[in-house]
Formats: C-alpha cells, sequence, structure tokens
C-alpha cells in the first residue's frame, strides 16, 4: 500500500506539472492495477487525500476533512462492489455446472441415427440454451419397425432438460415391439402426469415406420404436426393425430392414424422452435418451411435437415430463440 | 413487451382481462395473479385473452397449471378472446378439448 501510495503520488505530480494527456493514461493503466490487487474505492479517496496533503502543504486542514467526508461516501460503493464480486465468482461456479450438466444430458440424450432398410434418416437438434428442453429418440426393433419420437418440455433450460432425462428413462424401460405409437404415448403420459409439477408439460409426436408394408403409423400428444410430402403429386400435407399434451390428464385417448411411404415421399417431424419463429418482422409463414424443404427434396434426409436448420437459423441472425429439432424420414 | 392483468368478481365469476404477450419473461406475473384465486373451492375463473397477442409454450404452462389447480378443487375455467394463432395453440395442444375455449369473435 506503501508503495502504491508513493507510485500514485509521483503520477499526480507528474500530471499536476503539464496537464500531459499521457499521465492520465497512465492513471488509467494504474487503476487497473488496483481493481487487480481488490483495492476498495475509499482506500483509493484515501490515497488521493494523501497524495494532496503531501504535495500542498499549505492546504487548508478542511480539505482533509472533505476527503474523510467522501471516504465515508465511498465506503458502501466499496461494500456493493465486493458483492459484485463475489457475485461474478458465484456465476462462474454456476456456470462450470451448467457445462458439466450440458455434458451429462448431451451424452445422456444422445441419439444414434439407425439404419432401416428403405429408410434415409437425417436430424437436427439444436438447443438454444445450453441444455435442451427438446427431444429425439430412435429406436429399431428388429429389422422390422422403427421408432421416432420428437418431444418439447415447456420451458426451456435444466428444469427442461431435467424433464426429458425422466422421459428418456421411461421411453427405454417399454417394450416397443408389442406397442404402437398410441399406446407408447398412454405410458409416457402416465409416467409424466404421476411426476411433474402442475405447470410443466411435454408435447410429443410418435412415429412408427414399418419396414414390411412402408406404411408410417403416428400419434401426437399435443405436438405440431409433422408434415408429410407426397413425391408424386408434389404436394405437402400435415400428419395431425388428436391427444392431448403429456402430463395435463391421467388418461388420455390419442388418436393414431397411417400413411403410407413411396419412394421419394417423406415425413419431417419438428418441435415449435422450427415453425414459430419469430423475426423482427413477425411470425415466419409456416408454408417457408415446406418451401425450404421442397427444394432439397432430392437430397438426402441429412443434408434436407441441414439445410432448413441453416436457412431458418439465417432468418433469425442466427440466434435461436427456441431450441431446435427437426426429423426427416425419407423413403427411398 | 408488457403484460397487464386487471382482475374484478362479477356474480360470483373471477373474471381477468390480460393485455400484453404472455412468454418466458410475463408468463410469472400472470401465474402469480391467477394463483391469487387458486386456493378457493369451486371457483369459477375466465380469462380474456382478446388483447393478448402472443403467447409461447411457457403461456400456455401457466393455463394448464391453473387448470389443474381448479380442477383439483372443483373449479372451472374458460378461457376467451382468442385469436387465430392462440386457437391454433390450444387445438394443436388437445386443450381446448379439456379447456373452455372460445375464439375471439371479431377474429380475421
Amino acid at each position: 500500500m506503501m508503495d502504491l501510495q508513493k507510485q500514485y503520488q509521483e503520477l499526480l505530480e507528474k500530471y499536476l506539472e503539464n496537464l500531459d494527456e499521457k499521465n492520465l493514461y497512465f492513471a488509467q493503466q494504474f487503476s487497473r492495477k488496483f481493481i487487480e490487487q481488490e483495492i476498495a474505492p475509499e482506500d483509493v479517496v484515501s490515497l488521493h487525500k494523501d497524495a494532496v496533503m503531501n504535495i500542498f502543504p499549505e492546504l487548508r486542514n478542511e480539505v482533509a476533512t472533505t476527503h474523510d467526508f467522501l471516504i465515508e461516501m465511498m465506503i458502501h460503493y466499496g461494500l456493493a462492489l465486493r458483492e459484485h464480486q463475489s457475485l461474478i465468482k458465484k456465476r462462474e461456479e454456476l456456470h462450470m455446472e451448467m457445462e458439466v450438466a450440458a455434458n451429462v444430458q448431451e451424452k445422456l440424450m444422445n441419439a444414434t441415427r439407425p439404419n432401416v432398410d428403405g429408410l434415409d434418416i437425417g436430424y437436427v437438434s439444436e438447443a438454444a440454451k445450453a441444455m435442451s428442453g427438446d427431444y429425439i429418440y430412435f429406436a429399431e426393433h428388429g429389422r422390422k419397425n422403427l421408432s421416432v419420437a420428437v418431444a418439447d418440455v415447456i420451458g426451456k433450460g435444466i428444469p427442461a432438460a431435467l424433464c426429458m432425462s425422466m422421459i428418456k428413462f421411461g421411453m427405454d424401460s417399454i417394450d416397443e415391439n408389442e406397442s404402437v405409437p398410441s399406446e407408447v404415448l398412454k405410458i409416457i403420459n402416465r409416467i409424466v402426469e404421476k411426476s411433474v409439477d402442475n405447470s410443466m408439460f411435454i408435447s410429443m409426436y410418435y412415429g412408427m415406420y414399418n419396414v414390411e408394408n412402408q406404411h408410417f403409423t403416428y400419434a401426437s400428444a399435443g405436438h405440431e404436426p409433422a408434415l408429410f410430402y407426397c413425391a408424386k403429386t408434389k404436394s405437402f400435407e400435415q400428419l395431425d393425430a388428436k391427444g392431448l399434451l403429456l402430463g395435463v390428464k391421467r388418461e388420455v385417448e390419442y388418436e393414431e392414424c397411417q400413411v403410407h411411404l413411396h419412394s421419394g415421399d417423406f415425413v419431417a417431424i419438428m418441435t415449435d422452435g422450427v415453425t414459430e419463429i419469430r423475426t423482427e418482422d413477425g411470425f415466419l409463414d409456416s408454408a417457408i418451411i415446406e418451401q425450404l424443404l421442397f427444394e432439397v427434396r432430392d437430397q438426402s434426409a441429412q443434408q434436407m435437415a441441414d439445410y432448413l436448420f441453416k436457412q431458418l437459423a439465417q432468418l433469425q441472425n442466427f440466434r435461436l430463440h427456441d431450441d431446435f429439432t427437426v426429423a426427416i424420414m425419407k423413403k427411398r | 413487451m408488457d403484460l397487464h392483468v386487471q382482475q374484478k368478481e362479477v356474480r360470483d365469476v373471477y373474471q381477468f382481462k390480460v393485455v400484453g404477450e404472455v412468454d418466458a419473461f410475463t408468463a410469472p406475473k400472470l401465474k402469480e395473479q391467477l394463483h391469487s384465486i387458486a386456493h378457493l373451492k369451486g371457483v369459477r375463473a375466465e380469462i380474456d385473452v382478446s388483447e393478448v397477442e402472443y403467447m409461447d409454450s411457457t403461456g400456455l404452462g401457466v393455463f394448464v397449471g391453473f387448470y389443474k389447480t381448479l380442477q383439483e378443487q372443483d373449479g372451472h375455467v374458460k378461457v376467451t378472446g382468442l385469436n387465430r394463432r392462440l386457437y391454433r395453440l390450444f387445438e394443436i395442444t388437445g386443450l381446448d378439448a379439456i379447456i373452455d375455449v372460445e375464439e375471439a369473435k371479431d377474429d380475421e
């Protein structure tokens, strides 16, 4: 401190000599040192007081007293600063924990793209924040059936992610060999209803593709309808199925529908981070999704998903407002 | 954008008028206001959302939560004045089948 005192005084004296800008610059550099050494604002005023009184010994005592007054004033600034510093430290700790949690989630949720005869599969799932509330799940049942689930937990961040993990375990415990989409949703709904708090809920789209008859059977728990593209008529159709969100009511019936996939047809299942995109000029017309997918209909399912993501991210200036998930299943 | 909630009681019906946008930032405010009556038994509540331009899934969550809480106490909730977009949100989520919803009359 004595050292700083001396340096500060020298700097001040130099500045008083010629009022040189250069010395002001040095003072700025010097203040960084103060901050690094965690010198409180009131101590800085105290340094200044001593320096002034040393340089001008003829000054009246009242001047020193005004500085003491200012020191008292600054004490609360000092406290606020220390509080701020401790908050920054805490935030860093939380950030570290978040990163660990996000890594765990990524490992846990890690979807692997299945290989199914005659079906080309692609997907993109991007989180808006560190942890995603979107969920994508593939399951192969022998070489006969492929299940795909896309879900969205209300809310974002950690609560959503925890909820997702719960579903993951629910899904893993279902023997899907026996289950059709409407039954799977019924079972998951019971799990979620039991364990989720009142204002948390989940939408889920569940589809199953049968390799033998090329039927895609689907059911929806309050989820955005999937898009079906028919290559023959070059047109899109929404695959809607009635059903309530998961976790609202204990016993729910889910409508189940079916569509036949011919070569070149595809189904795109999305979350509302894809369909409810808001830009500065308002909401994007959902027709844009059809248009984008149509543009790349001849590419692979993965290329289509990547393209859709890239184009829609660009429209939002590359800042996602919501988790973004799309899964595309295309009949070869 | 801001959110305002007005509340009044007319012939045993608690009426709420919501003005603004219901999203992750404003939803807690709406939740707090609605839940001020949620502990009452057999309550009838009516929520007018004709001046709600936008609602995201967090906002929807507040309505679901309120519905569930009231349901447990034999209460009833009705949501009125939904614009096309909001109505679609209730339709897609299947909530229109369990919550009493009414589309805005003068909708485009």
